[in-house]
């Protein structure tokens, strides 16, 4: 019981450090700003600014089409 | 306008399909982890595809500018001068992008970087054709002597974007030397995301120089039923 005890404790250690060890030798990533964040909302917020200049632009490529009409 | 978005073009919805996908999959699928670089390695789906869509918008007029010399069309100059005018402005938007992007990469916005440097020439000759085509009043002297400038201008960016810059030692992935974009530099996960993205903000460049265009025909047309 005794030796399982101790065989327990040094994976646990084992695990511990490799696990430390890959934390610190990983480039740092957006990880948890990613998951916790709310960064959906910024994705939210691009993709209606990216929706406002579309519908812009092809009002835009509308309004030549008509003028376009007028002259030939 | 329901019923006119009918007659909208086939690559303007091409256009808007990746431009949409690019933004939402440029910012949230997985990205490899790489030091110094971090997150703002999607920086690849936004900066890198403006000097793409400057190029494609570039080899569009320099195409126009020599159809124009061969039989002075008003028409092909006119597209020869909205494309290169676009190109220009997403050369702007590269060139800007950039400067962000070193300054928290290389550690400062302007490094002297042999490519930095020659991106700059090649957006001042651009910038210097404009300058030409504003200064001759004469309509179709201008458009003849622009068209002669732009073939130039379009074969100085092989130089000054593409063997200059490799003869050098650069900050730059694929220079000094390096292929860019080869096998190691543009790792597989990116790759979905990085070609559809060059491709849809070509077709944006493409989309608005199109209107540019169209512009500049509506403008010849009025003025020659005024005279």
């Amino acid at each position: 019981m005794k030796n399982l005890n101790c065989l327990l404790l040094t994976s646990i250690v084992l695990i511990n450090s490799t696990f430390a060890q890959n934390q610190i030798s990983q480039p740092e990533m957006a990880d948890i700003f990613m998951q916790h964040g709310k960064f959906y909302v910024v994705v939210g917020v691009i993709l209606i600014i990216f929706a406002v200049l579309i519908f812009y632009l092809i009002r835009l490529d509308l309004k030549i089409k008509k003028l376009e009409q007028n002259i030939s | 306008m329901m019923y006119q978005l009918k007659s909208l073009s086939w690559w303007k919805w091409v256009c808007i399909i990746l431009l949409g996908y690019t933004l939402v999959a440029g910012l949230t699928l997985p990205v490899p982890a790489r030091e110094i670089l971090n997150e703002t390695i999607r920086n690849l789906y936004f900066h890198v595809p403006m000097w793409f869509a400057m190029i494609a918008l570039c080899l569009w007029s320099f195409v126009y500018s020599i159809l124009y010399l061969g039989n002075y069309n008003y028409k092909y100059d006119a597209q020869a001068r909205a494309f290169a005018e676009v190109g220009f402005v997403m050369g702007i938007a590269g060139l800007l992008t950039g400067m962000l992007w070193a300054k928290y990469t290389w550690g400062d916005w302007w490094s002297q970087d042999i490519k930095q440097i020659t991106s700059a020439i090649t957006l001042l000759i651009y910038a210097a054709l404009f300058v030409l085509r504003g200064s001759i009043e004469d309509e179709k002297k201008g458009a003849t002597i622009s068209a002669v400038y732009n073939i130039f201008a379009f074969v100085l960016i092989f130089p000054l974007l593409f063997i200059i810059p490799r003869l050098q030692d650069s900050l730059h992935p694929g220079n000094g030397g390096n292929p860019a974009l080869g096998d190691d530099s543009l790792a597989p996960m990116m790759r979905p995301i990085f070609y559809p993205a060059v491709i849809a903000w070509i077709l944006l460049g493409f989309w608005i120089a199109n209107i540019k265009y169209r512009y500049f025909i509506y403008k010849n047309a009025l003025e020659n039923e005024e005279s």
